[in-house]
C-alpha cells in the first residue's frame, strides 16, 4: 500500500479528495448522521425490546383452569382430529358416528381434521395455552408422550368421572393404568397404536426377518431397512430386542439402544429415518423392511399381497392417542358426553371397523364380528390375551429426559 | 389515509393559518408508506426481535424462558452443527449451478429461438409451480426408486460407480444419498432460474446480434461479448432466487436424503420442534442468515451490480 503523502498531492487530487469527503461516499451528511443515529437508537432500544420478550414459565395449577362451562346453553363441541381417524360414509361427507351422537344428545359436533404431526400441533396451540387462553378447542386428541407434557404443564383439564360412566366402565385394562395419567384422570384413549415390523416379500427375496437385529444386522438388506423417525417407536423396538424393558429403563439402555442404532446408521444398514412416509418406500420394494405402524400396514395389506407385518417374539409397542380437553375449553361436559359416547360397544364397533387401529374399548369384539368378521378376529385390531401380553409401553419422562434423549435421538438421525 | 379522505377542519375564526390545503400534502407519502412499513413491522420486524430474543435466552418449558444474554448458545450451535452448515451451502451451491447450466440454455431457446412455441414452452416451465411443492418433491422418489427404469440404466452405464466414487450416491442407489437431494433441490428451484433469466435475455435489442456479425464476431464471440454481459442481471438475481431459498430448505433432504445429508434447515426444525430447544434453533437460524448474507454480499459485489445491496 502506498503511504499517503498529503503535501505532494497536486492540488487537482487534494480538489477531488475534499470533494469526495463532502459529497462522496465518505461525505459525513446530514443523511448519513441520522442514519447513525437511528441506527443507535434502534439498537439501544433494541436491547430493552429483547429482555422484555421472554416466555413465561408454564402454569402448574393442578387440575387445569377451566372457563365457564357453557355446555348446557350452547349444545356443541369443537372436536380436532388427525386426518383420517374417523369413519365416513361413502360419500366421504358424512361421520356416521358423529352423527348419531348428534341425534342422540343435540349436541352438534364441530370436526375439524387439524392435526397432522404432534410436534407441529405442540407448536401450534403453546402460545395460547402458555399464556392461558382459549385455543377454540374443546376436545383434542394426541399421542400418549405428548399428552403426558401437557399434562405435567398443566394444559389440560381434570375430567368429571360422573359424565364418564362407559368409559369409566368399558375402558381395556391394558389402557387403565399409563404411569403419566394413572387412573385416566386427565384422558382416555381414542385408539391404541401397535408398532411392528413391516415387509415387502418381493423385496426381501427370500431373507427371513423375524427380529430387530435381523434389521440392524442382515448384511443383505444394507441400505434397505427404515425406521421410524418418532423416538419412542425406534429405541423402544431397539430396548425390546435388547431385553430390555421400555417401560422401565435406564439412561445408562438408552445411550446403549442409541449406540446399537448408531452402528447399523455408520454401516449404512438403516437407509432413512421416516415418518408416515415409509408407506410409499415400502410398496416401491426401496424398503425391504421397516418398523412400521400395525394400522398403515393393515390398510397397506389390503392394497397389495406384497406387504406383510410381522410381531418379534421380543414383543412390540403400543401407543395410544389420548382425547384431551384443554384449558379454557368452553364445552367440557358436552367434550365428556362425546368421549363416552364412543366408549359404547356399538359406536367403537363402527369406528374400530372403519380405522383399523387397535381398539381400547372391552365388550366390541361381539357388536364388530357383526359388522366385519375379519376386523373382529383381527389381534392388531382387537389384541387377545397372547397379543396384549406382549404389548409395551414407552415410559413417561422427565422435562429433562425428553429433551436430552430427542437431543441424542436427532444426532442419531443426522441432526 | 385519513387525511386524504376527511374534509379539513373547520378553521376557528381568526386563525392566523389561510393556506392549510397546502400543507395537508405534506405527508401523504408517508401515509401511502403506511401500509408497506407496518407490514414489514409486523411480519418481520417483530419476528426478528422475538427470534433474537430468544436466541439469548435460557430456561425449559416448565420453568419459562428468560434472556439471559446467554451469547454461547450461538457458539455451541456452530460447533455441532457446523458439517450441516457446509453441507446446506455445497449443497445449495451445486443446486445453483447445475440451475444456471440447465436453465440459462433453454431461457435462452425461449428468448431467441423459440418463435410461436414461446408461450408454450413458458407454460411448460411454470405448470409444473401448480401443484404442490411436496408432491413434486415425491414425485421424484418415484422416478429415482430403486428398482425403477432410471436408477437401472444410470446403473448398466456404470455412471453410479463414478458417482459412488465421488460420494454422491452410495452403491447402486440414488435415493437416500447426496445426488437425490441435489437434484430435487435443482429441480424445484429451476423456474426461480429460467423466469429472471428469461426476462434479461428478451431484453436484449436483436439489433445488436446483427451488429456484432457485422462486425465479424463468430456466434460464440457475439455471445461471450454481447449477449452474457447482458444478460448478468438475470444471472445474478437467477442464482440468487435459487441459491437462498435453497440453502434453508428441508424438504428435499427429508424426503429423498438420509441421515448424512440432512441440511441446516432439518436441524432448526429438529430443534425447534422435536427437541424444544427454541434458543438453539433461533440462533441457528441467525447464524444462517448472517451468513447467506455475508455471502451473498460478497457475490453481488463481485459481480458489480452494487444498486441490489
Amino acid at each position: 500500500m502506498e503511504q499517503y503523502e498529503p503535501d505532494r498531492l497536486s492540488a487537482a487530487q487534494v480538489a477531488a479528495a475534499r470533494r469526495s469527503l463532502t459529497n462522496g461516499r465518505a461525505a459525513l451528511t446530514r443523511r448519513s448522521l441520522l442514519r447513525a443515529s437511528a441506527g443507535g437508537a434502534l439498537a439501544v432500544g433494541g436491547l430493552g425490546t429483547l429482555s422484555a420478550c421472554g416466555i413465561p414459565a408454564a402454569g402448574q395449577s393442578q387440575g387445569g383452569v377451566p372457563a365457564e362451562d357453557r355446555s348446557a346453553k350452547e349444545k356443541t363441541v369443537n372436536f380436532s382430529n388427525w386426518t383420517e381417524y374417523m369413519d365416513v360414509d361413502d360419500s366421504g361427507k358424512h361421520h356416521p358416528t358423529l352423527e348419531q351422537f348428534t341425534k342422540r344428545t343435540g349436541i352438534k359436533v364441530k370436526y375439524t381434521e387439524d392435526i397432522n404431526d404432534n410436534n407441529e400441533f405442540f407448536g401450534k396451540i403453546k402460545p395460547q395455552l402458555a399464556a392461558g387462553q382459549d385455543t377454540g378447542r374443546d376436545l383434542i386428541v394426541l399421542t400418549d408422550w405428548l399428552a403426558a407434557r401437557l399434562i405435567r404443564l398443566g394444559w389440560v383439564q381434570k375430567l368429571d368421572a360422573s359424565n364418564l360412566p362407559h368409559a369409566y366402565a368399558n375402558l381395556s385394562a391394558q389402557f387403565r393404568n399409563p404411569d403419566w395419567d394413572p387412573g385416566r384422570a386427565y384422558s382416555y384413549v381414542w385408539q391404541g397404536i401397535s408398532t411392528v415390523i413391516a415387509y415387502n416379500k418381493k423385496a426381501l427375496d427370500g431373507v427371513e426377518v423375524t427380529s430387530i437385529s435381523d434389521l440392524l444386522d442382515n448384511p443383505r438388506l444394507k441400505g434397505r431397512v427404515g425406521f421410524l423417525s418418532e423416538m419412542r417407536d425406534s429405541v423402544g423396538m431397539t430396548l425390546l430386542d435388547m431385553g430390555k424393558d421400555p417401560a422401565d429403563f435406564t439412561a445408562d439402555d438408552y445411550d446403549a439402544a442409541i449406540a446399537r442404532l448408531q452402528k447399523a446408521v455408520d454401516k449404512g444398514q438403516i437407509r432413512r429415518f421416516t415418518g408416515n412416509d415409509y408407506t410409499s418406500d415400502l410398496t416401491s420394494g426401496d424398503f425391504a423392511a421397516c418398523v412400521a405402524w400395525a394400522g398403515d400396514v393393515v390398510q397397506l395389506k389390503a392394497d397389495s399381497p406384497d406387504i406383510d407385518f410381522l410381531i418379534p417374539d421380543s414383543g412390540y409397542m403400543t401407543s395410544t392417542d389420548n382425547l384431551l380437553v384443554p384449558n379454557k375449553a368452553r364445552h367440557k361436559t358436552n367434550a365428556e358426553r362425546l368421549i363416552d359416547f364412543y366408549y359404547e360397544p356399538k359406536p367403537a364397533a363402527e369406528l374400530a371397523a372403519y380405522i383399523n387401529y387397535v381398539c381400547p374399548v372391552d365388550g366390541v369384539k361381539a357388536e364388530l364380528a357383526k359388522i366385519d368378521e375379519d376386523a373382529a378376529n383381527n389381534p392388531l385390531i382387537i389384541p387377545d390375551k397372547a397379543m396384549a401380553a406382549k404389548s409395551h409401553a414407552f415410559r413417561s419422562l422427565s422435562s429433562k429426559e425428553e429433551t436430552e434423549f430427542e437431543e441424542k435421538f436427532a444426532k442419531l438421525t443426522g441432526a | 389515509m385519513s387525511t386524504l379522505t376527511e374534509a379539513p377542519p373547520p378553521l376557528a375564526p381568526g386563525a392566523p393559518e389561510s393556506k392549510p390545503p397546502k400543507r395537508r400534502g405534506r405527508f401523504t407519502p408517508y401515509w401511502l408508506l403506511l401500509p408497506g412499513i407496518l407490514w414489514l413491522v409486523v411480519f418481520f420486524a417483530l419476528p426478528m426481535i422475538y427470534q433474537a430474543s430468544t436466541s439469548v435466552q435460557t430456561g425449559s418449558l416448565e420453568t419459562g424462558y428468560k434472556v439471559t444474554w446467554h451469547f454461547a448458545t450461538y457458539w455451541d450451535a456452530l460447533s455441532a452443527y457446523w458439517p450441516q452448515f457446509v453441507r446446506s451451502v455445497l449443497y445449495a451451491g451445486t443446486a445453483t449451478i447445475l440451475c444456471l447450466l440447465l436453465g440459462y440454455p433453454l431461457a435462452y431457446l425461449i428468448a431467441f429461438r423459440a418463435g410461436r412455441w414461446r408461450n408454450l414452452i413458458m407454460i411448460l416451465v411454470i405448470a409444473p409451480f401448480f401443484t404442490s411443492f411436496l408432491i413434486r418433491t415425491l414425485a421424484w422418489k418415484t422416478i429415482l426408486a430403486d428398482g425403477g427404469p432410471l436408477v437401472g440404466a444410470l446403473n448398466s452405464l456404470h455412471v453410479l460407480d463414478v458417482t459412488s466414487w465421488l460420494g454422491l450416491t452410495a452403491g447402486d442407489r440414488v435415493l437416500a444419498t447426496p445426488l437425490a437431494v441435489i437434484c430435487g433441490l435443482t429441480y424445484n428451484f429451476l423456474p426461480f432460474m429460467i423466469l429472471p433469466l428469461y426476462t434479461s435475455l428478451e431484453r436484449i435489442d436483436g439489433r445488436l446480434h446483427e451488429a456484432a456479425g457485422d462486425l465479424y464476431a463468430r456466434p460464440w464471440t457475439t455471445f461471450r461479448k454481447v449477449t452474457f454481459p447482458l444478460s448478468m442481471p438475470g444471472v445474478v438475481s437467477g442464482t440468487l432466487l435459487t441459491f437462498i431459498p435453497a440453502t434453508g430448505d428441508y424438504v428435499n433432504a427429508d424426503l429423498l436424503g438420509s441421515t448424512d445429508t440432512r441440511m441446516v434447515g432439518n436441524v432448526i426444525q429438529t430443534q425447534f420442534l422435536r427437541v424444544l430447544d427454541y434458543p438453539t434453533a433461533a440462533a441457528l437460524s441467525f447464524i444462517l442468515m448472517a451468513a447467506i448474507l455475508l455471502m451473498v454480499t460478497f457475490y453481488i459485489r463481485r459481480s458489480g451490480t452494487e444498486d441490489l445491496v
